[in-house]
């Protein structure tokens, strides 16, 4: 059985919450952070509700004690900020004690100011410091400087929506290759008009709460967030004598190989994700105590993905849940929030409701974990599928 | 562990580089501040009625990959990696424009789907029919080889045994604009042979598309061993000596041992300090070899450069026109690259002989 790799601190800002502790007493409050949009400039502003971070840019600047002249993207900002939360949690003094990389992910990047911007840059010098700051890369080496990451590998995946958790499954690979001691990896996704358009053209997004799982489920919720774990290889656990929150165990990462943007009606690559995660893990399906689903809600990805949790769970699929009811869909962030809440399920021992479920599926004949349920839980499985056919699948453990 | 082959390469650049029976035997002079890639016959590759709706970025992913796997003699591959800065940017750029002039009416998702960065690989994928693990890396001129050092791990460890990576990116219009006003475009054309003379702010850009099969099998047609990789955030001018040495010597190699050294220069008076470091210094008796005044400088222009040093290791011969000094070095082993943008995301990679 391959051993796993621990987790020793994890930091998260999402609309249900400004740091791990507020996530999870929204997420056992059953506290949705779903509303209309209020920063945003939009005329959709009617007709979707989105997944909202309180603090402005401003306030987020503050936070991060930044000097007016930079330029952060929202992006950078949130990242930075959980990104923080997650080394302090670590009780990480001194960064540069261990060889420490930092893999994070992203979708829109600095799109947000582009698109403020756009061609204003042409006429006026006053933001130009953002053209720069575009690229995905750019909010990476943000919050790199933030944690005081020098000299070190730094890098960002974006594979659209399961950006996060192949930022963990890199991670978690890069410490048993002995390539870094230990590994900040996540995700950061901040709101902008290029997104909210994007979906929209799609027709995927709900013009109410998003239903997981539910039969007459609208679509989703876009939302904005970040969150990130730190990895650390045995030696440093041993050496440190940490506190270890919980190993990632397992992970698999396929290709539906299917459409550009819509998975395979009976869930190939998701299937494979799975299956290729309790390889690694060296687990049965029975092995799985919960499953933290991708579940966006669109019509697609739940028909989609609850074949594909049939197909490899068969008669005996464990409880699940989607938690976009409270967050909207964080993109690229998706894989890293949900993996800070399959975490704390496993420190808590408790399955959070899927919210807003009212009719079952017809073509399903499971159905979601629907009340806050307390249960021994040794192993969570989560999933994330992004566009270009991208399925991953993360199994955090209690036990190496 | 097992060791890393590159079996075969494929290359669409501001050069005639799709043909590998060439090597850069008639060289394009530029005279601009962008290059544009000289592109293949796409229906050889794609059908006409799907490369119509292909992004520029797509269409040479899709045909370096294709070249690629050909040459390697593959049909299929385990795992598709790929690096890129910005995507298919003109897709970025059009949606963008379009949610800006129209007041978000009138969209359509095309350009919007295109524009997500992992669009190429998931093309790809799709092409080939793949269903294996497909990562896409965006971390600027990190971003080529963070999916080499992905796949030379999953390959060293026998996870896969033939791996598809590679780097593209496409110029954009409006984003080739910003770039000029804010000078890391050169405010004015240059020609290809005076580019490192220029002695002037900013390059000059270009797009492309480099593909290659790893293997941990060696071939007829392998080229190479990829033998290390090494990437920094960041990395002090004063530093770059040293890090270069500590690199080698962890494969156990001094400076002596390296037959070439092929070097990110793009004539930006303010960074190509970094390459003068090591040309100035440890490498002055080496064999120095540039390329970015043939392609111009992108996040992905750095696989070019491993293409270029895989053909060097093949045929044991250096084109004139890649020459920084001229040393007569007439066999060679190691070769090691050094690159970097605007004195962030630095790497070094070594290949050798096969």
């Amino acid at each position: 059985m391959n051993k796993g790799v621990a987790i020793t601190g994890m930091g998260i800002i999402s609309a249900i919450g400004n740091n791990v502790e507020e996530n999870y007493q929204s997420l056992v409050g059953a506290k949705k952070g779903i509303s209309r949009i209020s920063k945003i400039e939009t005329i959709h502003k009617d007709e979707i509700m989105v997944g909202e971070i309180a603090y402005t840019n401003t306030e987020l600047e503050q936070l991060l004690g930044l000097t007016p002249d930079n330029n952060y993207s929202r992006t950078g900002l949130l990242g930075a900020l959980a990104a923080k939360e997650a080394v302090s949690n670590a009780g990480i003094k001194d960064i540069h004690s261990y060889k420490t990389g930092l893999i994070s992910a992203t979708s829109v990047g600095g799109m947000d100011m582009t698109e403020k911007y756009y061609y204003d840059y042409l006429e006026n010098e006053s933001h130009r410091k953002y053209i720069a700051s575009h690229h995905a890369g750019d909010s990476t080496q943000k919050i790199a400087e933030q944690l005081g990451i020098e000299k070190s590998l730094v890098t960002t995946i974006s594979t659209a929506c399961s950006s996060a958790a192949n930022a963990i499954m890199l991670g978690a690979r890069l410490i048993k290759s002995g390539q870094l001691d230990r590994v900040i990896v996540g995700g950061s996704d901040c709101m902008s008009k290029f997104t909210i358009n994007g979906f929209k053209t799609l027709m995927i997004l709900s013009d109410t709460y998003n239903t997981p799982f539910d039969d007459n489920r609208k679509g989703l919720n876009l939302g904005e967030a970040a969150a990130f774990l730190v990895l650390e290889s045995e030696a440093v656990v041993n050496a440190e004598n940490k506190t270890v929150l919980a190993y990632v165990k397992g992970y698999g990462n396929a290709n539906d190989a299917f459409h550009q943007t819509a998975s395979s009606d009976h869930g190939d690559g998701a299937t494979l994700a799975m299956e290729k995660a309790l390889e690694v893990a060296g687990y049965t399906p029975q092995d799985i105590d919960y499953i933290n689903a991708h579940g966006t809600a669109t019509g697609n990805n739940d028909l989609s993905e609850g074949r594909a949790i049939t197909r490899v769970f068969g008669n005996e699929v464990p409880e699940f849940s989607s938690t976009k009811a409270y967050t909207g869909h964080t993109l690229a962030a998706a894989g890293a929030i949900e993996a800070v809440y399959s975490v704390l399920a496993l420190q808590n021992n408790v399955i959070y409701p899927n919210l807003n479920f009212k009719t079952q599926m017809k073509e399903l004949s499971i159905t979601p974990q629907l009340e806050l349920k307390e249960k021994p839980l040794q192993t969570v499985m989560s999933n994330s599928f992004g566009f270009g056919g991208n399925c991953s699948t993360v199994i955090f453990s209690k036990k190496p | 562990m097992k060791k890393v082959y590159i079996n075969s390469i494929s290359s669409i650049t501001a050069q005639n580089t799709f043909d590998n029976s060439e090597f850069l035997d008639e060289v394009i002079e530029h005279h601009s501040q962008v290059v544009f890639a000289v592109e293949p016959k796409y229906k050889d590759f794609i059908p006409p009625a799907a490369a119509r709706r292909m992004a520029k970025g797509i269409k040479m992913g899709v045909s370096a990959s294709k070249m690629a796997l050909l040459e390697a003699g593959l049909e299929q591959v385990d795992a598709i990696i790929t690096g890129t800065g910005m995507g298919c940017v003109r897709d970025s750029e059009k949606f963008l424009a379009g949610i800006i002039d129209n007041n978000e009416e009138y969209l359509t998702p095309t350009s919007f789907i295109q524009s997500t960065h992992n669009t190429v690989g998931g093309q790809i994928a799709l092409e080939l029919q793949c269903k294996g693990y497909n990562f896409t890396y965006v971390h600027a001129s990190n971003s080529f080889e963070s999916a080499l050092l992905d796949a030379k791990i999953q390959l060293e460890l026998n996870e896969a045994q033939n791996i598809l990576i590679g780097g593209v990116d496409e110029l954009g219009d409006h984003t080739t604009k910003l770039n000029q006003i804010i000078h890391h475009i050169k405010d004015e054309n240059t020609p290809s042979k005076e580019l490192l003379k220029s002695k002037t702010k900013g390059t000059i850009y270009g797009e492309g598309a480099n593909f290659f099969v790893l293997s941990n099998k060696k071939q007829e047609s392998s080229y190479a061993e990829v033998v290390s990789v090494r990437m920094f955030n960041t990395l002090a001018l004063a530093d770059v000596t040293e890090e270069a040495l500590q690199f080698l010597k962890d494969k156990h190699l001094r400076t002596e041992d390296i037959d070439a050294v092929i070097l990110g220069y793009n004539g930006d008076v303010d960074f190509d300090g970094y390459y003068h470091e090591l040309a100035s210094s440890v490498f002055k008796n080496t064999q120095q070899v540039y390329y970015k005044h043939l392609i111009g400088e992108f996040h992905t222009a750095s696989p070019f450069g491993v293409s270029i040093a895989s053909r060097i290791l093949k045929t044991q011969h250096i084109p004139e026109v890649l020459k920084l000094n001229h040393l007569g070095t007439s066999t060679f082993k190691h070769i090691l690259l050094y690159n970097q943008y605007r004195g962030e995301n630095h790497n070094f990679t070594l290949l050798k002989t096969c």
